[in-house]
């Protein structure tokens, strides 16, 4: 749901029902309520939001590229700084990298959770355990603000929102590690898989493979953005049917750009033509980025806050058989 | 007499599923080989292990009769562990050397079988940033067993500067971890400059950039074997495009007898070499072992066990002891062997 309604769009206003056949005068039967969207647009302006987008995948994926494509600006770890040819590491690191885009008079504050040395490993036995560890420990830090007795007015929101899954484009089939890695932490997070890299398939390889993934996902049982069982109603599941038969997105991302029929594209310049990123005959770049910015990033925050943060906090309630709120003075340890 | 007999060549290929080794195999050799292959889906391949599979086919070309034999490795590097999932494919090589040897140690050599690969095409994926440990584990298992020649998959993927960077660093890290690949030979300074530059622009090429399809194509007027995108059609044959002519010449045309001489020459003599010497140690062992334990000594050591020894032990004990006798026999006619050889000279 976006925040900005067009004034087209709004609503009539209330009319009573004996209103004199005159036409009526608006005055008397506008009450106003239709403004709440305006005043709800003014204060995001003023406050700005927060968005935290994971990305888990081979090394070598386009991971970063991608990110910095879908934002139009260099918000990666590697543009800020590391080097590109840094050495794999050895367990799976979780690094996050923030900046504060503006469009529109609109403050967002885009947080970019790399998590470097996933599959990259000879035995990658548990290398999702660091990334599921990172992922509660945001859960309980914003747990533990909100159980205060004196709460801050806006907690600062750490959890992550979405979690790009970058799954390989072999041609074959998803590999063991994605389907354990999704099966694992689907309940936790949003995962959105993408075929990384789709450059390297043709149309018909793409389709083929698409299907077998779509269906391994169906045989593992795993619910990935937007799942069926949050459709709120009807209009949410024909919208979100036509999304998830369309993916995994099968995306191309690049920070380069190349004159094309006398326009400057985004593309990959190869010795055969120009892979255009946002071109969607090329591939489904554009349809990613409006579903995951244009249409579905409030609902995606939404998703977090209301059913995985919620499944959290419950299994932690009962954990302890109820919690402790304690005072921000307090300095000792909470029963947390 | 040897162009009526035929050629044969045994191929592995390596690299985790999804490279496109099959793909290429076809398009390097024409043939259709994986035609009623099932690929199998995540879930199925949980409970997989590293298998070997082996397909022959005779390809005539010009008279000239080649067996071509493609060793495959299906299931490599696909777990989640992969652990040493390169032993399997160590195993198998030794043991097509241990049949050789065995076979050449034996009474009738005339129609000895060639089984030993003579060359391995490791597949290195074009997405990564240069080897992943993987990669370096399995050539350094297996560079001192076969000629390794490393490819670099799917290069359809990458845009010339990508292809130049990805091949310096390769180069780079086989050097850092000391792997040796299959090295060309030098050229006789007689050759000429065409051939000589041919030489070295292979030797800059390494690894090969590789594309593969199953599929014609329509390019430019031309039936080409290619692969069709909505931004161009990639052409397999064009040199312009991916270095598969090269791979392909050096292969089949140029350096197949050096892949299997320096197969013989090097890879086979050291691990007869070492078979010999663990033998030796072995029978030097058993033979002092046995000093010590009988009173009269024979040529053969026959260890001496209690009489209390129940039938599976003095069972496991007469193998043994076979065995024992059939390598003490094969040391003394290899160095029978090598005494007339010496002779001779």
């Amino acid at each position: 749901m976006s925040d900005v309604v067009p004034p087209e769009v709004r609503p009539k206003p209330a009319v009573p029902a004996n209103h004199n056949a005159a036409g009526g005068s608006t005055l008397l039967g506008y009450i106003g309520i239709d403004t709440i969207i305006e005043q709800m647009r003014k204060k995001t302006m003023k406050t700005g939001f927060d968005f935290n987008i994971m990305v888990v995948g081979n090394s070598g994926l386009g991971k970063s590229t991608l990110v910095n494509t879908l934002f139009k600006s260099q918000v990666s770890r590697r543009s800020a700084g590391w080097a590109r040819d840094e050495k794999i590491p050895k367990t799976v690191e979780v690094k996050a990298v923030s900046h504060v885009l503006e469009e529109g008079g609109v403050k967002m504050k885009l947080t970019v959770i790399d998590t470097p040395g996933f599959g990259d490993q000879i035995n990658n036995d548990n290398c999702w355990e660091p990334i599921s560890k990172y992922i509660n420990e945001q859960y309980e830090k914003f747990l533990k603000e909100e159980v205060n007795i004196t709460r801050k007015k806006r907690i600062p929101d750490t959890r992550v929102h979405c979690c790009l899954y970058f799954i390989s484009p072999t041609g074959h089939s998803l590999r063991q590690l994605d389907v354990e890695f999704m099966k694992r932490l689907s309940h936790s997070v949003n995962i959105i898989p993408v075929i990384a890299k789709a450059d390297t398939m043709t149309i018909e390889e793409r389709q083929e493979f698409k299907q077998r993934v779509r269906k391994e996902l169906e045989m593992g049982g795993i619910e990935f953005y937007p799942q069926k069982e949050f459709d709120e109603d009807m209009e949410d599941k024909n919208d979100n049917d036509k999304i998830r038969e369309a993916m995994p997105f099968a995306v191309v991302g690049s920070d380069k750009e190349y004159q094309v029929n006398g326009k400057r594209v985004l593309g990959r310049k190869t010795q055969w033509g120009i892979v255009e990123v946002e071109n969607p005959n090329h591939c489904e770049f554009a349809q990613l980025r409006d579903f995951l910015i244009r249409s579905h990033l409030q609902d995606l925050k939404e998703v977090t806050h209301n059913i995985h943060y919620e499944s959290y906090r419950a299994k932690r309630l009962n954990e302890n058989g109820g919690l402790h709120p304690i005072s921000c003075n307090d300095t000792q340890e909470s029963n947390l | 007499k040897s162009v009526k007999k035929g050629f044969d060549f045994t191929l592995m290929v390596a690299g985790e599923s999804g490279l496109g080794k099959s793909t290429l195999v076809n398009s390097l050799f024409l043939t259709d080989l994986y035609k009623d292959r099932k690929l199998l889906n995540a879930e199925e391949r949980i409970m997989q292990t590293v298998e070997i599979t082996k397909h022959t086919v005779d390809i005539e070309e010009k008279g000239v009769k080649l067996k071509l034999t493609i060793v495959d490795t299906p299931g490599f590097g696909d777990a989640v562990n992969n652990t040493e999932c390169w032993k399997s494919v160590a195993d198998y090589i030794d043991q097509q050397f241990e049949q050789y040897f065995r076979d050449e140690s034996g009474l009738n050599r005339k129609n000895i079988q060639d089984n030993r690969v003579h060359c391995c095409l490791y597949f290195i994926s074009p997405f990564g940033h240069g080897l992943r440990p993987l990669d370096v584990e399995f050539m350094k298992a297996l560079h001192e067993k076969v000629n390794i020649v490393p490819v670099l998959a799917k290069a359809d993927t990458l845009t010339p500067s990508e292809v130049k960077k990805k091949k310096m660093k390769i180069r780079e890290e086989i050097e850092q971890y000391g792997i040796k690949i299959y090295q060309f030979p030098d050229c006789d300074s007689d050759e000429d400059e065409d051939f000589k530059q041919q030489d070295s622009e292979l030797k800059e090429s390494i690894p090969f950039a590789v594309i593969g399809s199953n599929t014609v194509v329509e390019a430019k007027g031309k039936r080409v074997r290619g692969r069709l995108y909505p931004w161009g059609i990639v052409e397999v044959e064009n040199s312009a495009h991916c270095d598969f002519v090269k791979l392909r010449n050096m292969l089949v045309r140029t350096h197949m007898q050096d892949l299997k001489d320096v197969t013989r020459e090097t890879h086979y003599e050291n691990y007869r070499a070492q078979c010999i010497q663990s033998m030796t140690r072995m029978v030097v062992k058993e033979r002092n072992r046995n000093k010590l334990t009988r009173e009269s000594g024979t040529d053969f050591p026959i260890p001496a066990m209690p009489r209390m020894a129940d039938n599976e032990t003095e069972k496991l004990i007469r193998e043994k002891d076979e065995e024992l006798r059939r390598m003490q026999e094969m040391l003394q006619r290899i160095q029978d062997q090598m005494h007339t050889q010496k002779e001779a000279y």
